[in-house]
């Protein structure tokens, strides 16, 4: 037996005696999801056992190093890990902007300090994380933020104030980035960190299209950030900023992965029904759903070997616009058909069978992926500049 | 498994690149056609890829053969798709031999087709829409069989040495069980064959059988149970046209690209506008999502995998949907230019539409995923 197979089946067997019945089951609203934190009191307890025993191995965050809380596993270990999860139906043990975004730009740019103070933390999930990049002005023209960070001595002086800033309300800290040289677009703006308890930061959340309210204003009023917290030189966030976004757009592209053939397959089971041979009896909404369906196992090829490649460290560097326009593409697509094979079912929007409108709320949430992390339109302009060479 | 090329793959893909756009550039498909080439390709380029060994990609060893696998034979296919390079390589060393595969013919046939004498040809389709139908009746007379029926689309059908031919021993038309593979000489009596130029400029026949006798030694497997090598001929056949089709997708959309690279209006390269600009990126995503689809076919077929029966028809279809918008993209952003039989774009689109059908369309393929999924 290869190392690889041994590994597999320890895998198999301890997942099999850790993992508790109810975190092998889908996770079907937002209270099902676990976003870790300070205040875990939100947490049910199997969602706290199966965080803190995959969090002990490491393997909230399976492939960073075991100083910072990580797994150690190799790229084939952390696939095998992955199957064999997925093949017990095992949900995330955390949810984390930390795991996805800010991890990756520490383990690059953050000093050795930096990286002891935060990567464990955010492994164990007892920090939450959210990102401060958009501003009211400065959305797809990122560059043009204006939240100051005046220089006072052993700290920086943080004014101004960031829009779409996702769960802020109810995150721990913050990844900010700030002008600190006014002179420059991209050249004068820096990366840093700050606990959201600090003085002079406040948050209000931004009610949308779905009746939720996910995302938030946030204000910045004379907040003292440390200098400690600077990650990468100053005036050169842009850089970790650019690294960031290459892994939120990667994880974006996730959701069109979530493949979600079988639901459209039930929902629309439920409202049609099926013909004298066992087919479903509206032709064309068959027709749609099948051919989603060949996109939607097409992208999870796509995903799966841009990941090997990215391993193997021959991906190209803006292959994430690609993976992240496709994906929020195809999961908006998703969304359409689920509505329409829900038919009037899918549109209530209060009632207990709806489960609160989960359907309809689930598919004006998807609107959002086209525009979040940089819109489609940028995806597209990235990807014909930077790998298509296109003039101009 | 990772879900690219290895070091091997892609060195044979750099040999096969080389050795395709040498020997077979869309100006060797262009010469064949204008001076009326009766044979739909070139018998001295097939010999040629006897010589490089392409011809035994996927016999095994032990019968002379590479024995590589579906991967490997998709770069190749790759290549002449780019290339639109007339050649029986699918129809013969991929389908056929699939089919052939561990059988009492394979003995028979192999060496022809490794040292690049033997052409087979596929008769599998008898309607317009490729169908998994076989209506063409196999009789029990004597020692053999009696075969009476018509097929269409059989590509090289005029000139090929081997027929591969899906009859019906029993059962009706539209059962999965009766059916018969068999190999039949391409001089068989009583067999004709009326080849078509088709819009691609490549030539198919349609094939009458009256009463044509083959020996009992004609079956390839077993009787009554043709499904099984035939199902292996299609699902080769399939993944190996997706990979072409990959080809042509790929080389329409770098021809295009290059053209805006190059074209000015306005004063200005047509390259550097947004709308073109998006239009190339999605159609780059596309290509991309194709691609992928395609490897994961030839990995799990590769690989033995039960999954792969679904991917084949996943990557059939995602390469039909993305190589027609490549040509159409391909032919809309050449403008004008695009439009003449002088520019090669328009060879890419008719390659595509003929390809396409071949071995069952986009709709053909997302109806079998969905039964398959049980819908």
């Amino acid at each position: 037996m290869s190392d690889l197979d041994t590994f597999r089946s320890e895998t198999r067997a301890w997942l099999e005696e850790n993992c508790p019945p109810e975190m092998r089951a889908p996770i079907v609203s937002e209270k099902d999801v676990v976003w870790g934190g300070r205040d875990q009191s939100r947490l049910t307890a199997p969602q706290k056992i199966w965080l803190d025993r995959m969090a002990a191995r490491g393997w909230t965050v399976p492939d960073w190093p075991t100083d910072y809380g990580g797994g150690g596993l190799s790229a084939a270990e952390t696939k095998v890990l992955r199957e064999e999860m997925a093949r017990i139906k095992a949900r995330n043990p955390l949810n984390s902007f930390g795991i996805s975004m800010l991890g990756p730009a520490l383990l690059k740019y953050g000093t050795e300090a930096q990286k002891l103070e935060h990567l464990p933390k955010i492994a164990r999930g007892e920090i939450r994380w959210c990102q401060g990049y958009s501003e009211p002005n400065a959305g797809s023209d990122l560059a043009s933020l204006a939240t100051s960070a005046e220089d006072a001595g052993d700290h920086f002086v943080v004014n101004g104030q960031k829009v779409w800033t996702s769960y802020a309300d109810q995150a721990d800290w913050i990844f900010c980035l700030v002008r600190t040289d006014k002179t420059t677009k991209q050249g004068g703006i820096s990366f840093v960190l700050f606990d959201m308890a600090s003085p002079g930061v406040s948050t209000k959340p931004i009610l949308l299209i779905s009746g939720y309210s996910p995302f938030c204003e946030t204000f910045f009023d004379d907040v003292k950030v440390p200098k400690a917290n600077l990650v990468g030189e100053l005036n050169k966030g842009w850089d970790v900023a650019k690294y960031l976004l290459g892994h939120e757009r990667e994880m974006i592209s996730g959701m069109g992965l979530s493949g979600g053939g079988d639901a459209l397959v039930e929902g629309a089971l439920a409202t049609v029904g099926v013909d004298a041979e066992g087919r479903l009896a509206d032709p064309l909404l068959r027709a749609k759903i099948a051919l989603y369906e060949v996109r939607a196992l097409a992208f999870a090829a796509q995903s799966e070997r841009f990941i090997d490649e990215l391993k193997a460290g021959h991906a190209h560097p803006a292959q994430p616009s690609m993976m992240k326009y496709y994906g929020t593409e195809l999961n908006k697509a998703r969304h359409e058909l689920a509505m329409a094979a829900g038919g009037s079912d899918a549109v209530e929007w209060e009632s207990e069978r709806s489960g609160g409108g989960r359907a309809a709320r689930a598919w004006l949430r998807t609107k959002a992926n086209s525009i979040e992390g940089g819109t489609s339109e940028i995806q597209l302009n990235i990807v014909a500049k930077r790998i298509l060479e296109l003039p101009g | 498994m990772p879900l690219f090329l290895n070091d091997e793959q892609t060195m044979l893909r750099d040999t096969a690149r080389d050795f395709v756009s040498e020997n077979a550039p869309v100006a060797h498909l262009r010469r064949l056609r204008d001076s009326d080439d009766k044979t739909g390709f070139d018998r001295a380029l097939w010999k040629q890829f006897a010589e490089m060994g392409f011809t035994g990609i996927l016999i095994r060893e032990d019968a002379g053969g590479l024995g590589l696998g579906h991967v490997e034979a998709g770069v190749v296919l790759e290549e002449i798709g780019r290339n639109l390079s007339p050649s029986p390589f699918l129809t013969t060393a991929v389908a056929a031999v699939a089919a052939l595969h561990n059988t009492a013919q394979a003995e028979r046939w192999f060496p022809g087709i490794l040292s690049g004498e033997t052409v087979a040809a596929l008769a599998i389709d008898e309607g317009a829409k490729h169908r998994d139908r076989v209506a063409l009746r196999a009789e029990r007379a004597g020692n053999g069989f009696r075969l009476s029926g018509a097929k269409q689309f059989v590509t090289h059908g005029h000139v090929a040495d081997l027929l591969i031919v899906a009859a019906r021993t029993g059962g009706s038309d539209d059962e999965a069980e009766g059916v018969t593979l068999f190999a039949v000489p391409a001089d068989a009596a009583g067999l004709t064959a009326t080849p078509e130029r088709l819009a691609d400029s490549s030539v198919a026949a349609r094939l009458t059988f009256e009463g044509v006798a083959v020996d009992a030694d004609a079956v390839i497997g077993e009787v009554d149970a043709g499904r099984g090598p035939l199902d292996r001929l299609l699902r080769a056949g399939r993944t190996g046209a997706s990979a072409e089709l990959l080809g042509v997708g790929g080389g329409a959309m770098d021809m295009t690209v290059a053209y805006l690279k190059q074209r000015k209006q306005f004063g200005t390269l047509i390259g550097s506008f947004q709308a073109l600009q998006h239009r190339a990126a999605h159609l780059y995503a596309e290509m991309e999502v194709a691609r992928a689809a395609v490897l994961k076919a030839q990995q799990l077929l590769d690989a033995g995998d039960a999954a792969a029966d679904q991917a084949v028809s996943v990557a059939k279809a995602m390469t039909g949907l993305a190589t027609t918008l490549s040509v159409q993209e391909g032919i809309q952003m050449h403008g004008g230019i695009g439009m003449t039989d002088e520019y090669d774009i328009g060879f890419f689109m008719k390659r595509a539409r003929v390809l396409a059908e071949m071995f069952g369309d986009t709709n053909f393929h997302a109806d079998r995923v969905a039964r398959g999924r049980g819908y």
